[in-house]
């Protein structure tokens, strides 16, 4: 029976909802022991949640050598020794900005193979599927070392409860800091915004959006949808929108549950970052516009009049 | 300063790839591009010896045909390049990094090295931690801002949620780049022409004694996305279509 790790990541001290995909990962591989370790935030209040997607263990980890939150490597490290102690066959997360970065120093100190940006993992072949050529392939990677480390893709799991009983622990791993990088500054921007590659919905404007301050028709109704907005690489270009919120190649990958796009051509670049989306809905003015070839609703039509009117009904049937 | 780019020659990523066999694609008929985030890493390079004087040495593992990615980073200013010349169309990033790491090594005294945050084709997002582990040096990725002053690096990049995250960071050390960064420089011709005349050392995995049993990764299946087949188009005007949407969204396809 394997024991698998999940690394949970969490926001102002919250679980955020985008782990429990991953929990349903793990419980999806038959019967096992699901550990959750915890960097941040609190074991004590995050139980009930991860419980409630299967979670037997919930270990708040800290290191005896430092503080955590100041240094990526410290955190490594101490997930290292949280895998020894654990005796873990598996360590999956999230291959969030932080999630991406502590798994690929953990794999890079512990010299393990790391499959990062997975759709699906299958710990028993030790297999797992992901997106190659800007999502225009799927590669099958087999990864042959002692622990599987995967990141999986946010969202790229739907999650199902599966309730358990779950103990608290903490475990205090017995490393010192490297003191290679230290973090000096935590800057939040824009608060309370829904993180672009974690968010369940987006509402994506392209470059007939036209201003910044248009940006706001589409926030209403992604708000209404409990999602955020995007942009294209065109609207970013044209100043409308910061980089924080291209989608695409050269910007974030995302696979929300529903992702609508408002004037996108239907580039092959924007398309490489949301193309693993659950639903795809275009509006478009132009009939022959690529984007109805490659979405799974279409509607014909200019974005200004469209989209007001998608949000009143999103309102009257709440 | 003496300043290493690792830059991956990669498929464009507007190229059709086909799948040929269980796991190769048919390199010959795509057309191939230096890694768009290894520019910016490029750039960087270049714009910090402009100020400060010293050398943009770029290194390549690839096929012998990646030799255009290296003259690509020459004609945007860099002055030598190395490249590792394999015979596999995908090597695992463990042995990627470890010939990079010998290569540099072979090379010089590197006072930074930069990257790419990652490479658009296999995206696997580790080749620079594990350079930085193999030559015991401190590593930060998806840098957009850059500050360098005594013997220390300040970078800036952002940790999702809209939040960004300042780390400092002593000299050597490796930096993977993204946008936002610079804005990579377009080659006039007599630059392009200058870089074909700039020297480029060729080496393999074993003059470098790096070996191939190492790799604890393998691609064994490739396969084509499935595409979709084009949209269910709504009718009637908009306030009938947009009611009709958010029934399927509710109803049918059950997202919202
Ligand atoms: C479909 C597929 C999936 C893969 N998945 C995994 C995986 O999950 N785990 C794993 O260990 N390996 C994996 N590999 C192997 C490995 O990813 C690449 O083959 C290897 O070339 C390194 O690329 P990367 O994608 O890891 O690069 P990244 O780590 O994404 O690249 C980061 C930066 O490193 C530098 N760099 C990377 N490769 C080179 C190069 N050849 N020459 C010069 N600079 C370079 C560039 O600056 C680049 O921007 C996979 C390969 C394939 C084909
Ligand atoms: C190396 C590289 C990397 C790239 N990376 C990215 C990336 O990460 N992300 C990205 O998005 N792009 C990227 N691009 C750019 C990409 O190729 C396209 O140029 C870009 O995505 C186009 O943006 P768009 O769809 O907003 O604009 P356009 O292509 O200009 O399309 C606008 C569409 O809106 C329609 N339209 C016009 N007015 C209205 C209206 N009032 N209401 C409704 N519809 C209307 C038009 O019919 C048209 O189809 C990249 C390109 C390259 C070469």
């Amino acid at each position: 029976m394997a024991t698998i790790g999940i690394l949970i990541e969490t926001e102002d001290g919250n679980v955020k909802d985008t782990n429990f995909g991953v929990l349903t990962a793990a419980r999806s591989q038959g019967d096992g022991t699901i550990v959750a370790l915890m960097l941040d935030g609190s074991a004590d209040g995050a139980k009930a949640v991860l419980e409630k997607y299967g979670a037997n263990k919930v270990v708040q980890v800290s290191a005896a050598g430092g503080d955590l939150s100041t240094s990526p490597d410290l955190k490594a490290r101490a997930l290292a020794a949280a895998i020894d102690n654990y005796s873990l066959d598996a360590l999956l997360g999230m291959a969030s900005a932080q999630g991406r970065d502590i798994f690929a120093r953990l794999a890079a100190s512990m010299d393990l193979p790391l499959a990062s940006d997975c759709m699906a993992v299958d710990l028993a072949a030790k297999t797992v599927k992901k997106s190659h050529f800007s999502g225009k392939t799927f590669a099958t990677v087999k990864m042959s070392g002692p622990v599987v480390l995967c990141a999986l893709r946010p969202n790229a799991i739907e999650a199902v409860e599966a309730p358990a009983d779950a103990a608290v622990e903490s475990f205090a791993a017995p490393v010192e800091d490297p003191c290679l990088v230290k973090v000096v500054d935590v800057k939040k921007e824009a608060a309370d915004t829904v993180d672009l590659t974690e968010a369940g919905v987006i509402v994506t404007g392209g470059r007939p959006i036209a201003s910044a301050d248009n940006y706001k028709i589409l926030a209403e109704c992604a708000r209404l949808l409990g999602g955020t907005i995007g942009a294209s690489r065109a609207a970013v270009d044209a100043g409308f929108a910061p980089h924080a919120m291209q989608v695409g190649q050269t910007g974030k990958t995302v696979s929300p549950r529903l992702y609508i796009g408002c004037g996108l051509s239907g580039s092959v670049q924007h398309f490489a970052g949301m193309k693993t989306s659950k639903v795809i809905v275009a509006f478009n003015t132009d009939k022959d516009a690529p984007i109805f070839e490659k979405c799974d609703y279409g509607f014909v039509g200019d974005l200004f009049d469209i989209v007001p009117v998608l949000t009143e009904v999103l309102k009257e049937k709440r | 300063m003496q300043i290493y780019v690792c830059a991956k020659h990669v498929p464009d990523t507007a190229a059709n790839i086909k799948v040929v066999g269980e796991n190769g694609f048919d390199d010959a008929g795509c057309k191939f591009i230096a890694n768009p985030y290894d520019e910016y890493a490029v750039e960087q390079a270049v714009q910090l010896v402009e100020k400060n004087g010293g050398e943009v040495v770029v290194v390549t593992v690839g096929k012998a045909a990646a030799a255009a990615t290296i003259r690509a980073a020459m004609a945007m200013g860099a002055h030598r390049g190395i490249l590792v010349t394999i015979a596999n169309q995908f090597l695992d990033s463990q042995t990627t990094a470890r010939a990079l790491a010998a290569a540099i090594q072979q090379d010089g005294k590197p006072d930074i090295i930069f990257t790419g945050k990652g490479a658009v084709d296999s995206e696997g997002f580790q080749t620079l931690y594990r350079l930085a582990a193999a030559m015991e040096l401190p590593v930060v990725n998806e840098i957009n801002r850059l500050e360098i002053a005594d013997g220390k690096a300040t970078v800036g990049h952002e940790i999702g949620g809209g939040a960004r995250e300042v780390l400092e960071v002593a000299l050597p050390c490796v930096l993977g780049t993204t946008k936002g960064l610079n804005e990579p420089r377009y080659p006039k011709f007599p630059d392009i022409m200058k870089a074909k005349k700039k020297p480029i050392k060729e080496m393999t995995l074993a003059d470098l004694g790096v070996s191939l049993d190492g790799a604890q990764s393998e691609l064994v299946k490739l396969e084509k996305v499935p595409e979709r087949t084009g949209a269910k188009m709504l009718g009637g005007d908009v306030r009938q279509a947009m009611e009709e949407l958010v029934r399927i969204l509710k109803e049918e396809e059950k997202v919202i």
